[in-house]
């Protein structure tokens, strides 16, 4: 395959394209709420009407909206129809022909700041194009990066052109990716792997499975540049198998690549190898923790190991080993194609580019947003996601999942980055928003991410394993209005020791939701424990408690 | 072989490199507590007693699996770090049922001697008396999971040492546990080959010997250390 070629592929497709484009989502939100049968509704009555010459019906990616699926939109107008139901659909294509016709779908507004502020970059393509016809991926300008980078750019130039654009690793943690690939690219090894983290496990997170879904073709091709960059041959995604759509999806997606020869051996007829399997997860969260992740992969218990040795040192069989999360890959092509210049002027000193969230909880709007580092909790909570329904107020802002923490209504105009979220004392995490809104109890939000993170936990470290345990065994007493203060500085000494004892990520970040809601809204863990006293002897208890008592 | 200089608790002491803070410290007559650390073992990092502090990195790190380095500052008995153990301690002795009075290993025992050592008195965390079964299917030996820590040297002990890979974990987080084959009672486990390694691995009462009774169990600390000297180092005698 040439360059040539793939521009040829892209030609057909585009000069194949008829005048009207009806997108119909297929996505994993709008499937469970019925959109191949709109799909197949829409088909049938572009064939009853005779225009299947002039009329297209795609299935494409996620088109975001997903509270208001499943989702339809007419190209090139741009009319979106919401929550469209199979007998809506005779309706929808009369109207294409017919402008005074009556549509019975809800038409949403296109132009609603959901859709406005955001900035597509990992998204472009999702609810554009078909994810499962590479054609339409290379139509929109697909693998030609990929072309690039082995016949133009050396290594170095590539990994220098990551490190400029200030990408950081989107699995959470903000590592800067340049310097990952750096270090994976300066060891000395025959063998060198790349793994691509999709073991989304946060409650409340669906970043990663909307971008497998949509556009699964993109992170292939962040994967290859990435192989070449640090001197891979092979690649592994890692995925859950909750994510049965995305996998077959991907596998599809890897198929088609290699028959073109983009994947596989010599690729565009270079020099350069390689291949991408698939490894499906069984379910645990520990496994999304790199070290375990790799153990994973080796046919191993998925536990832990301490670092040092780096994965980029040491990973997968003993090999230097890559490891990035699905959105930093997703970020990989658009970057090489712009230039680093051009994705470091997006977004705040720190923390450039774009971030996609799952936008949840308590608040109007619910789906997936892209938005530019930097982009206030305000904008995003009351005008895209348009506040809470039923006038309700919102309390918090919970992100970051079962290792990040709950920013308080007070601090909703900080703009999101990686920075501002450590100092209030959350992550930026795989990205989740969950909206809270004030009928929940701040006490009742920590103890649910603990009892998660108890369920998660490997067993392999005391701390985790036990202290878990522990925390949510003294939450829930003070959930119960059982504790006392004793109680509440019993937890308080635990969730210090467990973030500094655990081995890794998930029992060291375990009790932030407890240390961040108890830093926001401690009242509400004072008020559950009211005068509850302690049934011991303890003499600053009574003291106090015979302070108030007169002598007689 | 080139040596390294480090300092531990300010005492200044040289260390082979290559060699953990664990057995640097203890090539010195300092002591930092562990459990799942056993001499001729792999060092997994995971009972977190021997945590320790290094100047300049921010977190805390595990001794037995972190290798020395030339100038490192290393604390071993901060104030923090007594409380840390004190508290895992505590945890580990919440988790399980370690009931000393009633138990094989009492006086012989790694977990009780810790205990001690880091000055753990009483738990203040509520006791979760688990019911996590007691095998006695196989011949010679038994094992009592509720006394189980999880520090899985009898894992280690089995696979590495002896090569029979007889136990593994099943399960996560608080219903981790050890099991024998493929989740089968010990006794019908044919790759076990009886040779009594994995009691002497075990650093509590869980894994003993068959009719030893309360306080009387004695192990041969020593045999897994000189097995595996043995093996890598040729020394026949000890």
């Amino acid at each position: 395959m040439e360059l040539k070629e793939l521009i040829n592929i892209a030609e057909q497709q585009r000069n194949n394209a008829k005048k009207i484009r009806i997108r119909c989502c297929s996505a994993a939100g709008c499937i469970s709420s019925d959109s191949p049968a709109v799909k197949k509704g829409l088909e049938n009555a572009v064939k009853a009407a005779g225009l299947e010459d002039s009329i297209e019906v795609a299935s494409v990616g996620c088109m975001k909206f997903c509270g208001r699926g499943p989702l339809v939109q007419i190209d090139p107008i741009g009319t979106i129809y919401e929550q469209v139901k199979p007998e809506d659909t005779a309706s929808i294509v009369a109207a294409l022909n017919d402008q005074e016709a009556e549509v019975t779908a809800t038409v949403g507004d296109e132009n609603h700041p959901f859709f406005s502020h955001q900035k597509t970059i990992v998204l472009e393509n999702s609810g554009h194009i078909d994810p499962q016809k590479i054609e339409e991926y290379i139509a929109a300008g697909g693998y030609q990066q990929l072309y690039r980078v082995i016949y133009e750019k050396t290594p170095e130039a590539v990994i220098d052109e990551i490190t400029r654009s200030g990408l950081r690793g989107r699995g959470g943690a903000g590592y800067p990716t340049g310097l990952k690939w750096a270090t994976v690219a300066k060891m000395d090894s025959q063998q060198k792997y790349v793994i691509c983290n999709a073991d989304e496990g946060d409650p409340g997170a669906f970043m990663d499975r909307a971008v497998l879904e949509s556009d699964p073709h993109k992170v292939l091709e962040g994967m290859a540049i990435a192989a070449y960059a640090i001197g891979a041959n092979a690649g592994y995604i890692y995925i859950r198998a909750e994510y049965p759509l995305a996998i077959d999806r991907l596998q599809k997606a890897i198929k088609q690549a290699k028959k073109l020869g983009i994947l596989g051996s010599q690729i565009f007829d270079s020099a350069f190898d390689f291949k991408i399997e698939i490894r499906v997860g069984a379910g645990a969260y520990v496994c999304g923790e790199e070290t375990a992740l790799i153990a994973s992969i080796e046919g191993k218990r998925g536990n832990p190991r301490p670092r040092p040795p780096y994965p980029a040192q040491s990973g997968l069989w003993g090999y230097p080993t890559l490891i990035n999360n699905v959105e930093s890959f997703a970020n990989i092509a658009p970057i090489v194609r712009e230039g680093a210049e051009w994705y470091s002027s997006i977004g705040t000193e720190k923390s450039k580019g774009t971030k996609v969230f799952a936008l949840t909880g308590k608040v109007k709007n619910t789906g997936l947003i892209e938005v530019p580092m930097g982009t206030t909790l305000r904008e995003i909570v009351y005008e895209m996601g348009g506040g809470i329904p039923d006038g309700g107020v919102v309390k918090a802002v919970q992100t970051g999942g079962p290792s990040g923490g709950c920013i308080p209504a007070s601090e909703i105009d900080t703009p999101v980055d990686y920075e501002n979220l450590r100092k209030l004392g959350t992550i930026v995490g795989s990205g989740g928003i969950i909206v809270i809104d004030n009928q929940t109890n701040m006490v009742d939000v920590a103890k649910f991410y603990m009892e998660f993170s108890e369920q998660e936990s490997c067993g392999k470290c005391v701390p985790c394993r036990a202290g878990t345990v522990q925390m949510h065994e003294l939450l829930t007493k003070i959930f119960d209005r059982k504790a006392t203060l004793a109680d509440l500085d019993k937890l308080e000494a635990l969730c210090r020791m467990v973030k500094d004892m655990s081995l890794c990520g998930l029992g060291q970040t375990a009790p932030n939701p407890v240390l961040s809601t108890l830093r926001f809204f401690r009242e509400e863990y004072l008020e559950l424990i009211g005068d509850n006293q302690e049934l011991r002897f303890n003499p600053t208890i009574v003291s106090k408690h015979l302070s108030g008592v007169s002598h007689r | 072989m080139s040596v390294k200089t480090l300092t531990i608790n300010g005492e200044l002491i040289s260390a082979r490199a290559g060699d953990t803070i664990l057995q640097a410290a203890k090539d010195n007559g300092i002591y930092i507590p562990t459990l799942c650390h056993l001499e001729g073992l792999s060092d997994i990092g995971a009972c977190r007693m021997c945590m320790v502090e290094v100047e300049g990195i921010n977190k805390l790190l595990s001794a037995c699996v972190t290798e020395v380095a030339e100038g490192m500052v290393v604390a071993t008995n901060t104030e923090k770090l007594k409380e840390y153990r004190r508290m895992n301690m505590e945890l580990i002795f919440a988790e399980g049922n370690h009931t000393c009075a009633v138990c094989v290993a009492n006086s012989n025992c790694e977990l009780q001697d810790t205990a001690v050592a880091v000055g753990m008195e009483h738990t203040r965390f509520s006791y979760r008396f688990p019911d996590r079964g007691v095998d006695l299917s196989h011949p010679q030996f038994g094992i009592d999971r509720n006394r189980c820590i999880l520090c899985t040297r009898c894992v280690r002990v089995c696979d590495e040492i002896e090569g029979a890979h007889v136990w593994d974990i099943a399960n996560r987080g608080e219903e981790a546990e050890i099991v024998s084959g493929l989740n089968q009672p010990w006794g019908e486990v044919d790759a076990c080959t009886a040779c009594g390694k994995c009691v002497n691995a075990c650093p509590t009462g869980a894994i003993s010997y068959k009719g030893s009774s309360v306080a009387v169990m004695q192990r041969d600390r020593g045999r897994i250390p000189f097995l595996a000297a043995a093996r890598e180092k040729q020394q026949w005698t000890r």
